[in-house]
């Protein structure tokens, strides 16, 4: 049902339809509306789940890792410093292989503090086994959650995901959303099966350690997993599309490719702003294009390269700095683009809640055409 | 053997871990001192030390780390510690 609502509200409501059976999650600026709502559900007995409220979000992602491996679905959510004090629970979850999804209403890093959208709080976590969708706007991102439990919790995969949209700029906006109802996500999202639970009867211990005779081996097996969920996203989003509709299958999506000279690659909500500005330049004669970013883990470095096949220039959009290096995206894009002669130009913007406009977009694009980049776009140069 | 998915495992799997390779110097017991007093198995960090049928004491090799805590705590000084030849 079509229903105009914020876009935390409609990934809490979509979360409980996913029907989780326990919630532990701490709220922080811009994630706090989504467990907000978890809760009220909750304790309006609307979701049958247990919400484990804890001090900090290292206890919450821990508490989930319990409850994941005692056998149950599992949810959080949080963003920028709370995923920061995460990390060290974040590469235990995927270590232990625990289907946990958790939704980052994606913001920037301290310090400088800053409540605002960038992508640099989800893209440090990127070596951490945990898959990464990124959504354009709510109605994805509230589809992506569906999808993403169907994907974790596959045998083959048994890796969590985050669930990632733009803080603010999604999580506080209020767009229409078809919100998918209890019995559609009900066929397509079966009860959870875990792989192996604790259980008293017949102890078992997870993630155990590992002499140096064996880690290698046991990194080798979280990457494979890592790389076989591409196939199985395929399958689940196409599953998706088949039953209702709308089709996420691709890890890119390609706008107006098709015959584009200078091509554009970015991810999370920006994407519509890009597409907005290229139907203009288009208007005007311009070959430009964009490839979207959905899946940035496992990251899809082939359909990136045949996508930027015949291009003549690409211009990446990161809302991140890995510093001392370049954007995360360019860095992936640059390597998928390994031996080819087109130029791949990285352009930092957006950090820290800066706005990105259409004409920032046209901007970037004739920078891209000059053959300027690698550079941090739209410095306030009279602040430096 | 497949390695277990998440690294899980049943109790009693650190009897895998042979530690005792972790060893530089090792224990030895004079049985002339020891009083029997069981001290060095109690404080023992890895449970390897056990007692004979004659209750004197000795450690397990193949777990024994070296660390020498046996040494430094047994009250009748009987047990040294010595520079293992591998």
């Amino acid at each position: 049902m079509m229903e105009i609502t914020e876009g935390s509200h409609a990934i809490a409501k979509i979360v409980a339809r996913c029907r989780p059976q326990v919630v532990s999650a701490y709220p922080i600026t811009p994630q706090t509306h989504i467990v907000e709502a978890l809760a009220d559900y909750v304790a309006d007995c609307k979701l049958d789940a247990d919400y484990i409220t804890v001090e900090n979000e290292m206890s919450a992602l821990s508490a989930c890792i319990g409850a994941s491996a005692a056998g149950s679905r599992v949810y959080s959510a949080t963003t920028s410093q709370g995923l920061a004090l995460m990390f060290e629970a974040c590469f235990n979850a995927a270590g232990m292989r625990l289907p946990i999804i958790m939704s980052i209403a994606n913001r920037a890093l301290g310090a400088p503090l800053s409540i605002w959208n960038d992508q640099q709080d989800s893209i440090s976590l990127r070596d951490s086994g945990w898959l990464q969708f990124y959504a354009e706007d709510n109605q994805e991102a509230t589809d992506m959650h569906i999808i993403a439990y169907k994907v974790a919790e596959d045998h083959s995969v048994l890796l969590p995901v985050f669930v990632c949209f733009d803080g603010f700029i999604l999580s506080h906006t209020y767009e229409p959303v078809d919100m998918l109802p209890q019995e559609d996500v009900d066929k397509y999202l079966p009860k959870f099966t875990p792989y192996e639970k604790l259980d008293a009867e017949d102890p078992i211990s997870f993630g155990m350690y590992a002499t140096p005779e064996y880690y290698h081996e046991f990194r080798y097996e979280i990457d494979r997993a890592a790389k076989r969920a591409a196939d199985v996203y395929r399958k689940a989003a196409k599953d998706f599309a088949g039953m209702f509709g709308r089709d996420y299958s691709g890890l890119i999506e390609e706008y107006r490719m098709e015959d584009a000279e200078t091509a554009i690659v970015a991810m999370g909500s920006i994407c519509g702003t890009i597409k907005d500005a290229i139907d203009e330049m288009r208007d005007a004669g311009k070959k430009v294009g964009l490839v979207r970013i959905r899946v940035f883990r496992p990251f899809p470095d082939k359909e990136i390269a045949q996508a930027l096949a015949k291009t003549k220039r690409v211009a990446v959009l990161d809302k991140n700095i890995s510093l001392g290096s370049k954007g995360a995206v360019a860095l992936e894009v640059k390597d998928a683009m390994y031996g080819k002669t087109i130029p791949v130009l990285y352009y930092i913007l957006g950090l820290g809640g800066r706005d990105v406009r259409k004409r920032d977009i046209a901007a970037i694009v004739a920078l891209a055409e000059k053959g300027e980049g690698d550079m941090f776009y739209g410095l306030r140069k009279e602040v430096l | 053997m497949g390695l277990a998915v998440g690294c899980r495992a049943k109790p009693g799997k650190a009897r895998d871990n042979r530690t005792g390779s972790w060893r530089v110097f090792k224990p030895s017991f004079d049985r002339g001192k020891c009083t029997k007093c069981g001290m060095c198995m109690t404080l023992c960090p890895e449970g390897c030390i056990h007692q004979t049928e004659e209750e004197f004491v000795e450690p397990d090799y193949t777990y024994c780390k070296g660390c020498g805590i046996c040494g430094e705590e047994c009250p009748g000084e009987a047990i040294a510690m010595k520079q293992e030849e591998k």
